[in-house]
């Protein structure tokens, strides 16, 4: 009996921790008050629609959703060939690839940001928006190679060798039979990608420049200056936004079979 | 047409071990050919070098006249069942029948009556709307079979078509795979490790061991005259012994030894003078008569028969005994025969 409340007790104050932060900051941006504050003062939709009107974050928005949609599509366009060939072919350097892949999860985004910025941005002077997609794209890689990865391995290869024997050829049978197999795979890739990039802090913060900012990093700077609920309402929209997301994928991919 | 499918000294290998050595084969058209061999012989590795699958280290393959070793796999005209159905998951199973035949570019009209065709040889018709995962094992089978029969193959190969169905099914489908055969006069080759499977199947069985082939024959001759001591062993001749210098000695002592009985070679398969051995099958061992002494060690009761372990100076000897007769306890000592007539002779102790 004691173990069992004990339990209850646990379960509840670790969704408290994982779930509370949601509530405080859905009411602190539903504040009719002047400052970001909680418990919010009285309840209004102000800074919701507020948000809508702030220049920097409408240029930061389509930034931010750019560099998701592009960064992932170029790790999906990378990472499925590598996927497939670390699955299918037992190559020399297949480990070591895999290590190479799997390294931007590895180390931390703050390294991986200042190393870009120190070894790619300054002394190349490459533009920053381009080096910003290059480490986004660079960021979901892992991700993709992972989760596509999966779906590969619950599909046996002979169903490709049974497809070149019915007169299909290689690439054929890769776009005929893998490909359509792997679907819900690459979809879970795609917006697990979509959501890690879109999310992305630390590497963004070192390669943000003058006038191109992303979403988080320009709510960030905005907090410097301005301490109103609107950051709240606008984190409250983006939570609403992935939660759709994510609940949109378990409902029609089962999602949650690849993470 | 004889010599339809030709394999000349044909050598697989995965990267530096060798998995099929030389082998060379002959099949006619029209005819069903079983690999027969324990696990990992080179059966499967033999199928995928005629499929081109894979590639052939040395060696030729001709296909109805054409010498196809390079050709790729998807020009061969070669059909394959694979073991594990191999069907298409995100293909219904006319989908999965219509597959080649739509890379073909044929007319629609053509597709759909050549689909219905195949499945209905395969007795599947009222499931072509059906997933692959909706049907059960034995359906899935069936509908591999109809892929790739309706793409009109030389040759048909099957890679254990019948190992991962249960016992009554693998029953169903061995007369199923003989009807189709008969019906399309297809060319087929399936490999099995099971000697039932190929005797009742076959025309011709194909015994491999290690990579190379053992001894070609009709059922009846793999069954009855088997020509080395792996063959034999295969086949259930459970007393083997081997000859020199016109003796019987245990098998695994070929020169020397005490010398238990001289040797008169039998006649029931030929005589060779490269004779290296001799086969019985526990049937054929007579119990309480004859020349050789031995201790009954094991005894057990089988049905219509009686299980006796011998031992004798030859080594372990056993014998099959109609179980209505007395049994003789375990531990007494018995003559027996090996009766010459009854012998098979072996050209390989190997
Ligand atoms: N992909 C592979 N890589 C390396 N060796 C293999 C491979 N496939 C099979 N072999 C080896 O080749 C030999 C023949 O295998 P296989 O043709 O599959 O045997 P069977 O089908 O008769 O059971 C075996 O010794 C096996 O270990
Ligand atoms: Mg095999």
């Amino acid at each position: 009996m004691n173990s069992r409340w004990l339990q209850y007790l646990v379960l509840t104050l670790v969704m408290l921790f994982l779930i509370g932060p949601f509530f405080i900051i859905v009411a602190a941006g539903l504040s009719a008050g002047e400052s970001l504050a909680f418990p919010p003062q009285g309840l209004s939709f102000r800074w919701v629609i507020k948000v809508f009107q702030i220049d920097s974050f409408r240029e930061s928005f389509a930034l931010s959703m750019a560099l998701a949609v592009f960064g992932t599509l170029a790790a999906l366009i990378l990472g499925v060939p590598i996927a497939y060939a670390l699955a299918r072919y037992k190559l020399p350097f297949g480990e070591t690839l895999r290590t190479i892949v799997s390294a931007p999860i590895i180390v931390p985004g703050i390294i991986v940001g200042l190393a870009l910025l120190r070894y790619l941005v300054v002394p190349l002077d490459v533009e920053v928006v381009t080096a910003l997609f290059a480490a986004h794209t660079a960021l979901i890689l892992p991700y993709a190679v992972r989760v596509v990865s999966a779906s590969l391995n619950n599909l046996r290869s002979d169903i490709e060798e049974a497809a070149v024997l019915l007169g299909a050829s290689r690439p054929g049978a890769f776009f005929r039979v893998v490909l359509p197999n792997i679907r819900s795979g690459i979809l879970a890739a795609f917006i697990l990608g979509f959501v890690t990039s879109f999310n992305q802090v630390p590497v963004s913060l070192f390669l943000s420049g003058p006038g191109v900012r992303t979403l988080p990093i320009d709510m960030i700077s905005y907090l410097e200056t301005t301490y109103d609920p609107s950051v709240a309402a606008l984190a409250a929209l983006l939570a609403f936004l992935s939660i759709a997301i994510v609940f949109v994928a378990e409902r029609f991919l089962g999602f949650s079979r690849y993470v | 047409m004889s010599d339809f499918l030709q394999l000349e000294s044909l050598t697989l290998a995965y990267g530096k071990s060798i998995a099929v050595e030389s082998l060379n084969l002959s099949v006619n058209q029209g005819e069903l050919v079983a690999f027969l061999g324990p696990s990992g012989c080179g059966k499967s590795t033999t199928l995928r070098a005629i499929a081109g699958l894979m590639k052939t280290r040395s060696g030729h393959i001709r296909l109805d006249a054409e010498d196809i070793t390079r050709k790729p796999p998807n020009k061969r005209d070669v059909g394959m069942v694979f073991q594990s159905y191999a069907l298409f998951p995100h293909l219904s199973v006319t989908e999965n029948v219509a597959f080649g035949l739509r890379l073909k570019r044929l007319d629609k009209q053509d597709i759909d009556k050549r689909v219905t065709e195949g499945l209905s040889i395969v007795g599947l018709g009222e499931f072509a709307r059906r997933m692959p995962a909706e049907l059960s094992g034995g359906q899935q089978q069936r509908v591999a079979l109809a892929r790739a029969l309706v793409m009109d193959p030389k040759v048909l190969l099957l890679d254990e078509p019948l190992s991962n169905l249960d016992a009554r099914l693998r029953l169903e489908m061995r007369s199923e795979l003989q009807r189709v055969q008969q019906q399309t006069g297809l060319t087929m080759i399936f490999v099995t490790h099971d000697q039932v499977e190929a005797l009742s199947l076959a025309d011709r069985i194909v015994v491999m061991n290690k990579g190379s082939i053992e001894q070609i024959g009709s059922p009846e001759e793999i069954y009855n005259c088997p020509a080395t001591r792996f063959v034999a062993d295969f086949v259930g001749f459970e007393n083997i012994f081997a000859v020199h210098d016109r003796q019987l000695l245990p098998a695994d002592d070929n020169v020397g030894g005490d010398k238990p009985h001289s040797a008169r070679l039998p006649l029931t398969c030929g005589t060779a003078p490269d004779t290296r051995g001799l086969a019985w099958r526990p049937a054929s061992v007579v119990l309480g008569s004859g020349n050789y002494p031995g201790t009954i060690v094991g005894n057990a009761f089988a049905g219509t028969v009686r299980e006796y372990l011998l031992q004798t100076a030859l080594g372990p000897v056993r014998a099959d005994v109609n179980a209505e007769l007395p049994a003789y306890p375990t531990g007494s000592d018995v003559m027996f025969d090996l009766p010459f007539d009854k012998a098979v002779p072996l050209s390989s102790m190997s």
